[in-house]
């Protein structure tokens, strides 16, 4: 067996000698030193008709030239294919879980969130991708994949370009889409009721 | 036909919380100057150097790599950074490789680190971005979804995600390098401990760690010129997808698939039970054991939980070990935490894995992913030198 590994190799811990003047002194071991950068953030194209658009409550993906595909947020290309989707639609704020996290730690930077809450991949109603959102409205026990729910949106005076503009999304009460056809699976769902092959 | 390539030495720090005695320097000089001294190597004899490490931000220290060029013995030599975020370690030790292969270099050193006490990784993977809204708590947010579908698809026991979590601590114990030694874990401890992303426990998640580990990887006739035993390299393979597209299989990711038929087509391998001695997979969150036995081609998809029910992957007595040095779930530089996965199974097939080795261990598996599920790398290693 070797030797122990928490003793570093002796090759590489030399005594070090300090100066007299400094015998007596605390070593220093580490340094805090918290940094902070502030930057502006050019969103390009794709980004900006997608936040632009929020702040008239309004969810733009944008679609794929090869099969029709919707995405949102739009990135401006369709990773499948590499092809540019210059073209935007406009959704409904309307859709269904699909994978979520029921998180009971708190997150930097959003002290205003109580825990538990539940963070989900929300699949809107004519997008084939789903983005993330908070699921609130309800007890965190009863979120299921493939419950229809809509957004809550913050009041007209405090909507900005943001998708924080939607402040949660809660309940509808329809009856809930099935787990075979909700989420990462709607896409295959789709292409199988379209005679085609996912 | 590729030059013959071989794992010489490896090198690893001991994991743990916070190693306050070194700086970024000392903690990768000391992986270095281990696997060189177990390679029998000096630093006059790498003709290059590879390093890896998760996102800068982690530490907020930018293209670390430069400033550790002297460290690393790399003043006036080749030194090449890689990224492809968790499962770096893994994807750093096959371009390595492929210098070697490729007849470029004849002795590299690669090597991964991370030094998490100088850093918050849960705040460095929620970074507010202005398309999204930041309500993400880090990679246990992300996955959590992921291990819920696969928990719904397959109807495993609700418990089989603690069984993974407590063999691997289990094994950590017969391994002195690892960071968790829970002596006296049970199993009802795990099972108790409390929810952070439901389903995910707190004792299924992997710890933070500092660590380096490195590898001395030569040529044909470096490997024949060794004294001790090496590992020679059977295959050696790299995949990456987008981590949003309609239709993803994100249980399944389909570069997971193709990566993993890549490697073992390349070692010949047909049947991967009964051919693999010991797995290395990089387990953060305990449901990853049997979600990539399945998507590895282990077993049959839906089964990866009846290995873990079974028994089959644990140390004692299971026919497929996995994760023998306590893995990610107890050891997690994360920067280091692939490359630690191709260096156990370097150390098995060389019969030097000390208390967690497998009795007559030939050939074993390494394997990261990062990102989103995104990136992989994996790799299969053996006692004897490959045919073809």
């Amino acid at each position: 067996m070797s030797a122990d590994p928490s003793i570093p190799p002796a090759a590489l811990s030399g005594e070090v000698s300090l100066p007299e003047k400094l015998a007596d002194v605390e070593p220093v071991r580490s340094v805090r030193t918290p940094i902070r950068l502030e930057y502006d953030f050019i969103p390009g194209s794709a980004s900006s008709g997608y936040l632009n658009a929020f702040a008239d409550r309004k969810i733009l993906g944008q679609q794929s030239p090869v099969d029709g595909a919707v995405f949102v947020p739009p990135r401006g290309v369709d990773p499948r294919h590499g092809a540019a989707t210059p073209d935007y639609v406009e959704l409904p704020d309307t859709g269904h879980v699909g994978g979520f996290c029921v998180t009971r730690l708190p997150i930097p930077g959003r002290d205003d969130l109580e825990i538990p809450y539940v963070s989900a991949w929300i699949h809107l109603d004519g997008a084939d991708i789903g983005f993330l959102g908070l699921v609130a409205g309800i007890d965190t026990s009863e979120v299921r994949m493939g419950m229809r729910v809509r957004a809550v949106w913050k009041p007209d005076d405090e909507l900005g370009c943001t998708a924080e503009n939607i402040l949660y999304w809660e309940p509808t009460g329809e009856p809930d889409i099935p787990v075979t056809a909700a989420g990462t699976n709607a896409w295959h769902a789709k292409q199988a009721a379209a005679g085609e092959p996912g | 036909m590729a030059e013959r390539t071989a794992v010489l030495g490896v090198g690893q720090t001991k994991y743990q919380t916070t190693r306050g005695d070194v700086s970024l320097p000392g903690l990768v000089r000391e992986a270095a100057y281990r696997a060189l001294e177990d390679a029998e190597l000096g630093w006059d004899d790498i003709d290059a150097v590879v390093v890896g490490k998760a996102p800068d931000f982690f530490e907020g220290v930018m293209q670390p790599e430069l400033f550790l060029a002297e460290a690393l013995g790399a003043v006036g030599k080749p030194l090449l950074r890689v990224h492809t975020a968790g499962s770096v370690g893994g994807s750093t030790a096959v371009v390595a490789a492929s210098l070697v292969q490729a007849g470029i270099h004849r002795r590299v050193l690669t090597l991964g680190f991370e030094k998490q006490s100088e850093s918050n990784a849960t705040w460095a993977l929620s970074l507010p971005q202005p398309f999204s809204v930041s309500i993400n708590a880090g990679a246990g947010g992300y996955f959590s979804p992921i291990i819920r579908q696969y928990m719904a698809r397959t109807n495993a026991p609700e418990l089989i995600g603690c069984m993974v979590a407590f063999k691997d601590r289990q094994h950590a114990l017969r391994n002195q390098y690892a960071h968790l030694q829970q002596q006296d874990l049970t199993f009802d401890q795990v099972v108790e401990s409390p929810m952070l992303w439901e389903p995910i426990r707190f004792s299924e998640t992997c710890p933070s760690s500092d660590g380096a580990c490195a590898l001395v990887l030569g040529d044909e006739a470096a490997g024949d010129a060794a004294s001790k035993p090496v590992a020679w390299i059977h295959g050696a393979a790299l995949r990456s997808e987008a981590n949003n597209f309609p239709g993803r299989d994100e249980v399944n990711p389909q570069a997971s698939r193709d990566c993993a038929d890549d490697v073992f087509a390349q070692a010949g391998i047909t049947d991967r039970r009964a051919e693999i001695d010991e797995v290395e997979i990089y387990v953060p969150f305990s449901w990853y054991e049997p979600m990539w036995l399945e998507s590895l081609g282990f077993c049959e998809i839906g089964d990866g939980w009846k290995l873990v029910e079974e028994g089959a992957t644990h140390l004692d007595g299971g026919d497929l070990p996995v994760n023998c040095s306590g893995g990610v779930l107890s050891s997690n530089p994360i920067g280091a935490s692939g490359m630690i996965r191709f260096a156990e199974a370097a150390l098995q097939v060389r019969g030097m894995a000390g208390d967690h080795q497998v009795d007559g261990a030939r050939k074993a598996f390494g394997h990261a992913y990062g990102g989103g599920a995104q990136y992989y790398a994996m790799w299969i290693v053996g006692s004897d030198k490959p045919t073809s």
